[in-house]
């Protein structure tokens, strides 16, 4: 780390090391993903699915000594069926509007015992923005010590793909057979309004930077918060060979916005740093999932402009100018 | 040591007396002073506990699981619409065996906006698997919160407790009561299925019904355990502390012709009215019945039975009254009194018993 340091304060003749460095730390970044496994071979997920794919990565960063608390939602059929259970970490499975709250307590017991076991929440879209934002609000505001996160394939698939409140406009769902008519909710400027000491985003489709923020967050006492985009090839209608490609579809779109925030400063992170540059149009995105079959012109319009102004206002963050 | 206040303050008192390594909690109508006192014992150090102060009741009684899952103590307390609004989390912490300790203090529930005393909020989580005790006394309310603990930790029952105390006829009257130095009366608790990081489990995985229902049949089995548990907890109790409990207590019982049945604050009303029938010439006794889960059957031997429910199931009737009925095979003379904070007089109860039409329901302020 010694060495890190210094070469990156190293005069302008020395770039080469500088470089040179800093290839070795991704080379040295990419091989600390240890091989240890928490999540096994064993799971009832579907095929390609991404919430297992996310959770694999997360349980390695985190490490054993680690709790999970699942609210209703895929990961608790994940996990498989009593008596068995492809994890191999505690898992609390707890009521669907619970999770954040029942952190809380579980994060007070082991601070007040003098443990500083991780307490991670891993929630679906549904569980967090919709019937646990209240519970989540709460937590947060508390200064709760432990993680939450949200990884989010964009509706609540658990009961058979019925739309969420971040489920994206034109989508077409279980329950807006004709596309929904309304826009995601911005659960990332809500989490930001309680000014967390770190709130990530990530994707299933680039799991060295998700590992990296895992382990980042899980440095820092007090409340943290990861979004986590989750292709969900059932629930999104694409072959399930494709979780990766579509997760970086939408990075690539600008759809999904790869960055971190810590202390209220945003960095953009990974594919995103292009992706704020130069994008693909949203249609490459759109036309290779079948939940869009029914989106209008307009809406695809209105979809390419959200991205637009989102792209904008988190470059006017990232130079101050806001 | 003797001292006054009122219920809530001996319920927060014996909770610091307890020491919970977890309170969380939120405020409601008749109860907010007992929550007011434990943040207060916590600030001040008399109470080393982590207090949450949670943004509702679902959120109260979650914390509560959360931090019982790791194996240390913990209590809330609530009331009406609070008890109501943590239904979903009722059933899931007593599904998952956390010895968690709650007080109620008992409140009607809207429409419209009604704060008197009721039993409708704690009857209605009668199935949820929680033990149920109700309480008479100032000094009631500090024993029994004090033994809750000891009986919900106990390996043998493992399921949370509440103590049902009436709002403002209990929670906000002033008496003396004395307070205990408990010592090892509550043994260190001791969770057997607390999470173990060197041991990971799944809790509340998916579950078929193949076994379910063998975790179903568990819970019975631990509610069935608790009253040796509950006998055993109150005579040492007594042994050490000088008061006595009973699973239900009973007045002037032996040679009565006539039992009046109650829970919580009427019950020492109805001792009063028996003192009057007695002079009047009817050999009238009381029962007041302290555990409402698990259900205790009391010895009625034949005797003409009076139910006074502070509560009704609509489409059936006094939850009480139906209970003992279905028990016991007596044919109460149910009486619906004192909802919502009614008033209630040991006069009223006498009459009650006077004007009593065996297997008939009779609702007090309506059918007078
Ligand atoms: C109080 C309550 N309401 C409804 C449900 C039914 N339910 C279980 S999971 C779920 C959807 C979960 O959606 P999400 O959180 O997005 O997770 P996903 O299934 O997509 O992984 C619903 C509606 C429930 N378990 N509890
Ligand atoms: S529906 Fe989607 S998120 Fe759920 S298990 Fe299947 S692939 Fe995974
Ligand atoms: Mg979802």
């Amino acid at each position: 780390m010694h060495g890190v340091a210094s070469a990156l304060h190293a005069e302008p003749n020395q770039y080469f090391i500088i470089i040179h460095v800093k290839y070795l730390k991704k080379r040295l970044d990419t091989m600390a993903i240890p091989d240890e496994e928490f999540l096994l071979k064993t799971t009832s997920a579907c095929a390609g699915c991404p919430s297992s794919l996310i959770l694999r990565y997360v349980t390695k960063a985190a490490g054993a000594d680690t709790v999970l608390v699942i609210p209703a939602c895929c990961t608790s059929v994940i996990q498989g069926v009593y008596p068995t259970t492809a994890m191999n970490l505690p898992v609390y499975n707890v009521a669907f509007a619970s999770a954040a709250a029942v952190a809380s307590g579980m994060s007070e017991a082991f601070r007040a015992e003098g443990k500083k076991t991780n307490v991670i929440c891993y929630a679906g879209d549904g569980g967090t923005i919709d019937i646990g934002i209240q519970a989540l609000s709460g937590a947060l505001e508390r200064g709760t010590d432990f993680l939450y996160i949200c990884y989010d394939n964009e509706a609540y698939s658990n009961t058979g793909m019925q739309r969420s409140g971040a489920t994206p406009l034109g989508a077409v769902t279980t329950t807006t057979p004709g596309g929904k008519k309304d826009h995601k909710k911005d659960l990332d400027a809500i989490v930001a309004a309680h000014n967390p000491v770190y709130q990530a985003t990530a994707c299933a489709a680039y799991p060295q930077d998700l590992y990296n923020k895992v382990e980042k967050a899980l440095s820092i006492p007090g409340p943290k918060f990861m979004h986590i985009l989750a292709p969900c090839p059932p629930g999104w209608r694409f072959p399930s060979e494709k979780t990766v490609e579509m997760g970086k579809l939408a990075v690539k779109a600008g759809l999904w916005v790869l960055y971190e925030r810590e202390n209220g400063k945003l960095t953009i992170t990974g594919a995103s740093k292009a992706a704020m540059k130069k994008r693909i149009p949203v249609e490459d995105y759109l036309s290779v999932q079948g939940r869009f079959r029914k989106i209008t012109a307009e809406e695809t319009a209105e979809v390419q402009k959200t991205v637009e102004d989102t792209i904008a206002r988190l470059q006017r963050e990232v130079d101050g100018i806001c | 040591m003797l001292t006054f206040g009122t219920g809530n303050k001996a319920v927060a008192m014996a909770v610091r007396d307890a020491k919970p390594v977890v309170v969380a909690a939120y405020p409601i109508t008749p109860q907010t002073e007992i929550v007011e006192e434990i943040a207060n014992f916590v600030t001040e150090g008399s109470l080393a506990a982590r207090y949450i102060p949670v943004e509702s009741e679902h959120s109260s009684m979650a914390a509560c699981i959360g931090a019982a899952a790791t194996g240390v103590r913990t209590f809330t307390a609530t009331s009406s619409h609070g008890l109501v609004y943590m239904c979903e989390m009722m059933h899931m912490s007593a599904g998952a065996r956390l010895p968690i300790v709650m007080a109620n203090a008992n409140r009607a529930l809207g429409p419209g906006w009604n704060i008197g005393a009721e039993h409708s909020d704690s009857i209605s989580m009668r199935d949820t698997g929680w033990l149920q005790v109700y309480v008479s006394t100032v000094q009631e309310a500090y024993d029994a919160t004090l033994m809750a603990f000891r009986i919900a930790e106990h390996t043998d029952v493992l399921l949370p407790v509440m103590i049902n105390l009436d709002g403002f006829l209990l929670t906000h009257i002033t008496q003396t009561f004395e307070t205990v130095e408990p010592g090892d009366f509550i043994p260190p608790i001791a969770t057997p299925h607390a999470i173990d990081i060197n041991n990971p489990g799944g809790y509340g995985t998916l579950t078929p019904g193949n076994t379910h229902f063998k975790f179903r049949h568990d819970i019975e089995r631990g509610m069935q355990a608790s009253i040796p548990v509950i006998v055993e907890t109150e005579a040492e109790f007594s042994r050490r502390f000088g008061r006595e409990y009973h699973l239900y207590e009973e007045y002037r019982c032996e040679d009565a012709d006539v039992v009046i049945i109650a829970m919580g604050t009427l019950g020492k009303e109805m001792e009063v009215a028996v003192d009057i029938l007695r002079e009047e010439g009817t050999r009238a006794g009381a029962i007041r019945m302290r555990w409402f889960r698990p259900f205790i059957t009391p010895e009625l031997n034949g005797k003409d039975v009076v139910v006074i429910d502070r509560d009704y199931s609509f489409g059936y009737g006094g939850v009480l009254a139906g209970e003992l009925q279905a028990k016991s095979g007596c044919q109460p003379f149910s009486v619906i009194a004192g909802l919502g904070g009614q008033e209630v007089t040991y006069d009223d109860i006498a009459e009650f018993v006077r004007i009593r039409r065996p297997g008939t329901e009779h609702w007090f302020g309506v059918d007078d």
